[in-house]
């Protein structure tokens, strides 16, 4: 199953690459990463992407946990949480029927162009991962020239949050 | 006070408390050196190759409970230092290294003698630091012992710029008296709910069994599973780890269990209903085959590690704690219970155990005219009157003393369980001398585990100890051996040294006794003489049987109650090979 876990952490050099190589030498999936730091400029927020059964899941977190610089971690998705990527597509443009359907397509995904030249687009657009993918599987695969993707971050709802 | 770098590290490990410092100079280092010869409270002890001055420390630390410290120079002397650092990691042994690094300013311009020490480390450390700001030197000297020796202990390196150290640039040096990290809070004391629910299902069990391992050591509860043990009256086995944190000659000891383990413990274990395992983490060599592994039994954890829980087996009751502490929460709830264990069902248990005991997994054949090593390792314990401190290699002999040599006291037994670390017994046997000089320090090795470290015996004359290195010199590597016998139809690929140094010339061109035994009946005198020669580091080479195996083993694959023992009528294994 797919978990999102949140880690909050020291912001200092080598953190990254403890968690990193945790996932390598201890032969964990990981699908995406991203890191910056929060309001509180010691401490950095991570959130990253794994695949693994519920034992596995079990001793991902409690591996990191035993890493000196990890504060605190949550799982995401044990409980109500809302996940956000955001994504930037350059799409090929050359006539002015693709720039229609690009618009159009932008519009129904509710993504935004930010970039216009004569012959691309740039579309920005966040949302679960699923709706981008969705989005990618709508546009013609060959007008696509580079696609960038953040890996998705997410939040838990209601008052509870992941702080010190 | 101002202070250099150089002296602030110095000052640093003498106001924690540090006696000896083990270690080797180089480039990186030399501002540090130039300190500790300006000084003569912190007792610097000269390796003669890194590997060495790591498991020295080890030894020392296992000896004494006390963080071993190690100081090596950048580079070369860090990559050496390796092996020793995961090998401490692996067995959770609290130690401190201090690695020289290029200055700062040439850090990643691959610098001459320049290797990214806390990279390298990162995987076989508890936590590393590399210190870019001379005021944060002493606080992290602190915060690297607070790591190495509290909650699951474990190495922890400093990787100090030379420029860091220079001798013109004072900062006011203060050594904090205690440090705090936010994200790092070891969880002590374990949780009442799952303490009860434990002791109520320890006291309805029919065929219970405590499973204990170095975490007792490590977490010094020998006292507390004494009582624990006795007062439920159940069968106990130690792993290698474990060994002499419950007396081996107490009549409820039923002796190690896993691969080498002895019949009965590991026949226990597969018919058990209950299991207590105690600071001990399910590691490969203890449980066979994992789908095999106790297929009865319903399993309480405690463990100062929640990693540790659950990470193979799948346990049924937690308790995330010290040892110690958890004992005695557990033993004041069992004292408090209106239940008793079982008295009916323990004697059917107890009387089974007994019928596998008779099994007398053991026993060698004591006629044969070669010298058996179990028969030296037995004599060595009659010698030394089961007090010794007695540090091993790997393999074979390794297994043989967890076997032959009945432990009574925790931090006796020295050896690497974890990474499995040929070249560990004889550094670590000095670490131990070191901090017990008054003591009978043995160090069981065979002829190719002694030759990865055999440096070190220089270092053994320099800062005499005296130690006794008993060699089990089957001209084999006995362990490889054997499995190539039993699993690869006796093709003995590149396990046999053709050349052996002569070991008695060695040892004297070192300034040491040598003394050399090829017949059974010199075993006993030999070792009597050489523990007699109290200032004297004395090698005994002794010539044993080149074909004794190990004996009972859990083979590859196989579970508990699947062992293979020892062919009582064979006198196969008496015959030399060719």
């Amino acid at each position: 199953m797919r978990h999102i876990i949140s880690i909050l952490m020291e912001n200092e050099s080598g953190a990254l690459s403890r968690v990193a190589g945790l996932f390598s030498a201890r032969g964990y999936n990981i699908e995406s990463l991203t890191v910056a730091p929060t309001e509180d400029p010691s401490l950095s927020r991570m959130t990253l992407v794994t695949r693994g059964s519920e034992e596995i899941i079990e001793q991902i977190t409690k591996q990191l946990n035993k890493l000196i610089d990890v504060v605190k971690l949550i799982d995401l998705a044990e409980s109500f949480h809302i996940e956000r990527e955001l994504m930037m597509v350059k799409i090929k443009t050359t006539t002015g029927e693709m720039r229609d359907e690009v618009r159009s397509m932008a519009d129904i995904f509710r993504g935004k162009i930010i970039d216009v030249t004569p012959t691309t687009y740039i579309v920005e657009m966040t949302g679960p991962s699923e709706k981008l993918d969705a989005f990618l599987a709508a546009i013609d695969p060959d007008s696509i020239i580079e696609t960038v993707r953040s890996g998705p971050t997410g939040i838990s709802r209601g008052e509870k949050g992941l702080h010190l | 006070m101002e202070l250099s770098g150089a002296q602030i590290l110095v000052q640093s490990l003498i106001d924690e408390g540090v006696e000896y410092i083990f270690g080797y100079p180089g480039g990186a280092v030399l501002h540090l050196y130039d300190a500790l010869f300006q000084q003569d409270e912190l007792k610097h002890i000269l390796v003669r190759h890194e590997q060495g001055a790591t498991h020295a420390a080890d030894g020392y630390a296992r000896a004494t409970g006390k963080p071993g410290v190690v100081l090596v120079t950048s580079g070369p002397g860090a990559t050496n230092a390796v092996t020793g650092i995961a090998t401490a990691y692996m067995d959770s042994i609290p130690m401190v290294i201090i690695s020289g690094q290029v200055s700062l300013p040439v850090i990643g311009s691959d610098a001459f003698q320049e290797v990214d020490m806390v990279g390298i480390t990162r995987p076989c450390v508890k936590h590393n630091f590399l210190v870019k700001d001379v005021t944060q030197l002493a606080e992290t000297i602190k915060k690297a012992f607070y790591i190495a020796t509290t909650g699951r202990p474990g190495p922890v390196v400093i990787d100090v710029p030379k420029d860091i150290t220079a001798p013109h640039i004072k900062v006011p040096y203060k050594y904090p008296k205690k440090v705090s990290i936010r994200s790092y809070n070891p969880v002590v004391t374990g949780h009442k709910g799952q303490i009860k629910k434990a002791v109520d299902l320890l006291l309805s069990a029919q065929k219970p069994i405590i499973y204990s391992g170095g975490g007792v050591v490590l977490g010094e509860a020998s006292k507390e599973l004494i009582e624990f043990t006795h007062t439920l009256g159940y069968p106990i086995t130690n792993t290698l780890m474990g060994l002499g944190s419950y007396p081996a000659s107490d009549k409820q000891f039923i002796g190690m269990l896993g691969m080498h383990g002895t019949y009965e413990a590991n026949m226990a274990m597969h018919e058990s209903d209950v299991i207590i395992a105690i600071g001990a983490r399910f590691d490969d060599r203890v449980t066979g085959k994992l789908d095999l592994f106790c297929p009865h039994a319903k399993i309480i954890h405690i463990d100062v590690d929640p990693a540790s829980i659950s990470k193979t087996v799948k346990v049924d009751i937690p308790i995330v704690g010290d040892v110690k502490p958890v004992l005695e929460q557990m033993l004041e709830l069992i004292r408090e219970s209106k239940k008793k264990p079982d008295g009916i069902a323990m004697e059917h248990w107890w009387n089974q155990i007994r019928q596998w005991q008779a099994v007398n997994c053991l026993e060698f054949d004591r006629q044969s005219p070669l010298i058996k090593p179990q028969y030296v390792i037995e004599q060595l314990h009659e010698v030394t009157n089961g007090d010794a401190y007695v540090t091993s290699d790997v393999g074979q002999h390794q297994m043989w003393v967890a076997q032959y040599y009945p432990f009574n006291k925790p931090r006796r037994w020295i050896n690497s369980g974890g990474l499995g670390t040929m070249g560990f017994g004889l550094p670590a046997a000095i670490g131990v001398k070191l901090a017990f000089p008054d003591e009978n320090v043995a160090c069981v090795t065979g002829d190719a585990s002694i030759q990865m470290c055999i440096q070190e015996l220089s270092t053994a004359l320099q800062y005499n100890t005296p130690i006794k290195i008993i060699n089990l010199n089957n001209r084999y590597m006995g362990m490889v051996r054997q499995w190539q016998e039993f699993s690869y139809q006796s093709r003995y690929s590149h396990s046999y040294m053709d050349t052996i140094p002569e070991f008695v010339k060695l040892a004297e061109a070192y300034g040491h006794v040598g003394m050399r035994i090829d017949k059974p009946e010199e075993v006993r005198p030999a070792l009597e003489a050489a523990f007699a020669m109290k200032d004297r580091t004395v090698f005994l080479d002794i010539m044993t049987d080149q074909t004794e195996n190990v004996y009972p083993m859990i083979e590859a694959g196989k579970g508990h109650h699947e062992m293979k023992l020892r062919v009582a009528t064979g006198t196969s294994t008496d015959r030399e090979l060719a």
